[in-house]
Order: C-alpha cells, then structure tokens, then sequence
C-alpha cells in the first residue's frame, strides 16, 4: 500500500514533467522555453526518485522503467488536473493547441499544493521519502514562484492576458477538489506515517492561492461540481494520448539500454 | 585490530586516503574548472558490509550528470584495480553552501558568478509564496560590476541563470544559489 502512495506522487510528477515538456521548441519566448524544459527535468528527475524507492518496495523485478513505461491507463494514480492538454476547446480564447495561460495556472495550483504536501513529507516515516521531499521542496519553491510572477504578470497584465488567465483559472479550478478528497492509499500511507492528509493543507492552500489571484486582479472561481478521479486510476481521455507518446520508444524498443 | 573487511584499521584508512586522492582530480562533467569533491557532490568515502563503498550526492533531482559521475568515479578506480560500490545518497540535501570560497573562486575565473549564501528560508510555506523575490547584485564575473540584470532565471544547466552585465555588455552565467 505504500508503494501506492509513491506510486501516486511518481506519476503526479512525471505526467506534469511530460505535460511541460511539450513546450520544448515551442515556448512563447526563449527564456520561457528553457524555463519548461527545466522544469520539466526536475519533474521527472523527482519522478525518477519515487519510482526507483517505489520499485524497491514492490520488488518482483520492478524497476523505475517498468513503472514509468509498462504501465498502463487504469495503473496510473496521478491527479486528472495534470494530464490535461494545454488548452481546452471549450475555451474560446485558446486559439492554439498550446495555451500558456493554461500551463501557467496548472502549474501554479499544483506548486502551491506541493510545496506544502513536500514540506510535510519531510518528516515520513519512511526515510527515503523524507529525502526526496527535502530536494523537491527546494525545487518546487521556485516552480512555484515561477508560475505564481507569470500568474500576475498576466492577470494584472493586457485584458488579453488577463482574459486568458481567467478562463484558464475557470477550466481548471474544479480539478483542485481532487487533492482534498482522500483516497484509500494516502488514508492508508498517513496511517503507517508514510504520508501526510492533504486535507489539513487545505487552509494553508487557500491562503497562497487567494494572496495570489488577488495581486493578479483575478477572481477565484467557485468549486462544486464533478471530482476528478485520476489518483484513484480512473483518468480522462487525455491520459492514454500522454502515454502514448511517453511510452512509445520504451515498448518498440523493450530491451534497449543507454 | 583487523576490520570484518580482513584488514586492519590503518590499512583500511590508508586505501581511503588513496580512494581520496585517486578522485580529487574529477571534475563535474558539465563544469570541468571545479572538482566534484569541491562541488560536494562526493560525499563520503567508507567501508560496507561487501567492501568500499563511494557516497555520491545529486545536485537538483534531475541533474542528468549524475550518470556520467558515477561512471567517472567507477572508472577512475577500475584503472588503479580498486572496486567500489557507488551509493548515491539523497540526505543531507545538498546545497551551494558545501561550496568553498577557493571554488567559488574558480568558478569566476571560468566566467560564471558563483553562488551567493543561501537565504533564510522563513518557517512558514505560505509565507514564501507571498513574497515577492528579492535578488541581491550578482558581479559580473568578466568587469566586477554589479550593475547587472537576470535575462532569465532558468538557463543552459538546472544549476543556472542567464544574466546580463549592463556596464560591459557580457551575458554570462549565474550559479544559482541552491
């Protein structure tokens, strides 16, 4: 069960570490191009950390590249807010498959969360985890303050921005109710003391989200309505297309190594 | 006193000092003015149950040198017939603090601005998120000014950011504090 746990936070990382990836070559400016990629990288190197102490305790011949690669929609326990494309068709204002305003504003609600669940991992029982959460807290704080200076920049920005911002906001703010509603494995993991109730984050949450979208000039959207189910397996039609694309060299090539 | 290794301490205390003086000269890949133990990426030299054991530590999560160290460290030892387990440790975190001003200084010379200290972080989490960033000056490693401005915060390695010395025109690199 506590495998599932740091299976939950592995793909949490890697699907938004592959999500922001799809900005290479494509960023609105260079600097922002490079700064996904970054990102990106320490996403999926936090990933990489999760799976191989995930796989240390599934044992049976897991390893990280079986986790990340060979498994399939229904296997997979991240939140639905992260697998989400770039944009929304429903938006009238993306007129791209790629809309930065989206990317900003996922990033910055999932930051805010994790800098606080990390925080609090600090101190599992599981000595591994406590590591890898005392090296994600530093990289998530300015993921964080990445996402939160654009989060600003835009809404206090042209009605342009700002309008995309909050359209953004709008689109995914529902998705966010996820992260309060427990599942049986992180009940489980705060149990055994692997974990940490994310429901008690709440507050905390709240307070650096509405500090933020009040220098933004944006409005916080009402929550109600359908919760996502992604960390307890059952996904949107947007995950199968992200692993698709993840996993393809992996299973045309099961055997390669580098 | 002869260790479960079959050997006596000092035997054992001397092939760690050669195992130390075998990697002083490696030096990070991506950097190649600053050795790995300046750096504080090589952690610990010890004994383990099956034999040496080398204690490597990441730099940021996704550091994709650190295949490429381990490697290194594996190799620089293959040559001189000693076998080493490489471990790769994750706790303490490691910081730019490790590194010392003699590094620092080598670091300028190559022509990237070395770390400043590490600031205080403030207890609270959601107190960080409500503070806006306050970067001190960042000399330029070419002039000295400090009348320089970051060009972005995320640059060519995650360890660094892009500035721009606004007296000698130079972009240059920054080693971000950590």
């Amino acid at each position: 069960m506590s495998a599932t746990y740091l299976l939950h936070l592995a793909d949490n990382a890697l699907i938004l570490g592959q999500r922001n990836a799809e900005w290479c070559g494509h960023g609105p400016v260079l600097e922002e191009d490079i700064a996904m990629a970054n990102n990106s990288l320490d996403l999926i190197g936090q990933a990489r950390l999760l799976y191989q102490r995930a796989a240390e305790l599934l044992g049976q011949g897991a390893t990280e590249d079986s986790l990340a690669y060979f498994r399939d929609v229904p296997d997979f326990l991240n939140f639905t807010l992260l697998e989400l494309p770039h944009s929304n068709t429903l938006l009238p204002t993306a007129s791209s498959d790629r809309d930065f305003a989206t990317t900003i504003v996922r990033n910055f609600l999932y930051s805010a969360f994790m800098v606080l669940v990390w925080d609090k991992l600090q101190n599992s029982q599981d000595s591994q985890l406590a590591a890898i959460a005392g090296k994600s807290l530093k990289e998530v704080r300015y993921h964080l303050r990445h996402s939160r200076d654009w989060l600003v920049r835009m809404g206090d920005g042209t009605p342009e921005s700002h309008t995309r911002a909050q359209n953004a906001l709008n689109h995914l703010f529902a998705y966010t109710q996820e992260f309060w509603t427990p599942s049986t494995h992180e009940t489980a993991a705060c149990q055994s003391g692997m974990g940490t109730d994310s429901s008690n984050l709440q507050t905390d949450w709240n307070a650096i989200v509405d500090q933020a979208l009040l220098e933004a000039n944006l409005s916080r959207p009402a929550a109600g309505g359908f919760v996502s189910t992604g960390k307890q397996a059952i996904h949107s039609e947007h995950l199968g297309f992200v692993l698709a694309e993840m996993q393809s060299l992996a299973r045309a090539h099961p055997t390669a190594t580098w | 006193m002869t260790t479960p290794l079959g050997q006596t301490s000092d035997e054992r205390q001397a092939l760690h000092d050669r195992v130390w003086a075998l990697l002083a000269p490696l030096t990070d890949p991506e950097i190649p003015v600053i050795t790995l133990r300046e750096l504080g990426i090589l952690r610990e030299v010890r004994d383990g149950s099956e034999g040496l054991q080398v204690v490597i530590t990441p730099t940021y999560s996704g550091c994709p040198a650190m295949g490429q160290i381990e490697d290194d460290v594996k190799a620089a030892l293959d040559a001189h017939g000693i076998a080493a387990q490489v471990i790769t440790q994750l706790s303490p975190v490691w910081t730019t603090d490790w590194m010392q001003p003699e590094a620092k200084e080598k670091l300028r010379a190559y022509g990237i601005a070395p770390p400043h200290a590490c600031e205080a972080q403030p207890s609270s989490v959601v107190q960080f998120a409500a503070r806006a960033p306050r970067a001190s000056p960042v000399a330029c490693p070419q002039c000295a000014s400090v009348n320089t401005t970051e060009t972005s915060h995320f640059g060519s390695t995650a360890c660094k950011a892009m500035y721009k010395c606004l007296d000698c025109l130079e972009p240059f690199d920054y080693f971000k504090p950590y």
